[in-house]
């Protein structure tokens, strides 16, 4: 058998491989595919043909090691349980911090309502004091920005691991699959919308002011 | 011309809390008439029915941005004279060159504080 004619021959039976199996095989048929390749060589074979099998035997045996590798990752369980989990203590986080901003809040604008009856100069310290505890409240829209940003991140791993799920087989998922969540669509100016920056490489009001200057 | 405290104010986020804090600081400057939308889309939608003299508008909200407001406002011939104030956390260069493209009346970074707000509202509306 020419180089040329196993050439031909594989061409022939990877076709019919793909109209059977479509453009994507899964890597546990990967294994069947490559016994029924093999085995469909017959006839003299020559030392080429002995190197391809070796490297494709060869190739066979790391899919499957890196197989049993991945299995004993449990992607199914970083999917549905460490990932899942953490999303929610995240969530939850976001949910308390929101509850102690608006009790924050209230007393706030409880005390704000007594200003009046103060003398004035009272009044305008309490006042000052109230703003301030606005002011403090601006860091519960801060860190719910943050822990979104961490959200998404897992969120991305989440989606990766489960692509490789997939590519595995059923049996590396766990038992709870999780429904995937629709996922909004693209915004234009997405490259636009990193959320708070960490305070070492933020940019402070000065910094802004300043560009903005430059336009004038 | 002096300020009129009178004027209808939309502020913009998705954040409740947020629209709460800039509400009450927007009180204690002595500006009463705040309109609240929690997203783009909706203060687009009460800005073409109202009469609003300053928008204050966050950026990162869903389904439409601060941004894409900024953009809609500004091409909208009966809304295009509105001063628009972006109050966002994005503090990247880039955002900032990308508002002021857009027409960006001024910027303020998250956190903040009344001070700067104030500053920034004398800036855009003249001193009060």
């Amino acid at each position: 058998m020419s180089g040329i004619g196993v050439d031909r021959d594989l061409e022939m039976r990877l076709d019919a491989i793909r109209r059977e199996l479509g453009e994507t095989v899964r890597i546990d048929q990967v294994g069947e595919v490559v016994r029924s390749l093999l085995e469909s060589i017959g006839g003299d074979i020559s030392a080429g043909d002995l190197r391809l099998y070796r490297e494709v035997e060869s190739l066979s045996h790391y899919i499957h090691a890196a197989r049993e590798e991945i299995a004993a990752l449990r992607p199914g369980d970083i999917k549905n349980r460490f990932i899942a989990s953490a999303t929610d203590e995240l969530d939850a986080i976001v949910g308390a911090t929101e509850a102690a901003t608006n009790e924050i809040m209230d007393a706030a604008e409880s005390l704000e309502e007594l200003a009046p009856g103060l003398d004035p100069a009272a009044g305008e310290k309490l006042a000052e004091i109230i703003t301030r505890v606005y002011e403090a409240c601006t860091f519960q829209d801060i860190t719910g920005q943050r822990i979104t940003k961490v959200v998404k991140a897992l969120k991305e791993i989440e989606d990766r691991v489960e692509g490789l799920v997939h590519m595995f087989g059923a049996e590396y998922d766990g038992k709870d699959p999780a429904t995937r969540e629709a996922t909004a669509s693209t915004p234009r100016d997405e490259h636009l919308l990193n959320g708070p920056q960490l305070p070492a490489t933020a940019a402070n009001q000065a910094d802004i002011d300043a560009l903005l200057a430059s336009f004038e | 011309m002096a300020v009129d405290k009178n004027m209808n104010v939309l502020i913009v986020d998705d954040y409740k809390t947020m629209l709460r804090i800039i509400r009450n600081l927007l009180k204690q400057l002595g500006f009463n008439n705040v309109d609240e939308a929690t997203d783009g889309a909706m203060a687009l939608q009460m800005l073409r029915v109202g009469n609003y003299g300053l928008v204050i508008s966050d950026w990162n909200m869903e389904p439409m941005t601060g941004l894409q407001l900024l953009r809609e406002v500004r091409a909208d011939a009966k809304l295009k004279p509105i001063p628009f104030i972006m109050v966002t956390a994005e503090s990247k260069s880039e955002n900032v060159i990308a508002a002021k493209e857009a027409g960006v009346s001024n910027y303020i970074v998250k956190p903040f504080n009344a001070e700067t707000l104030k500053n920034k509202m004398v800036s855009v509306l003249g001193d009060f």
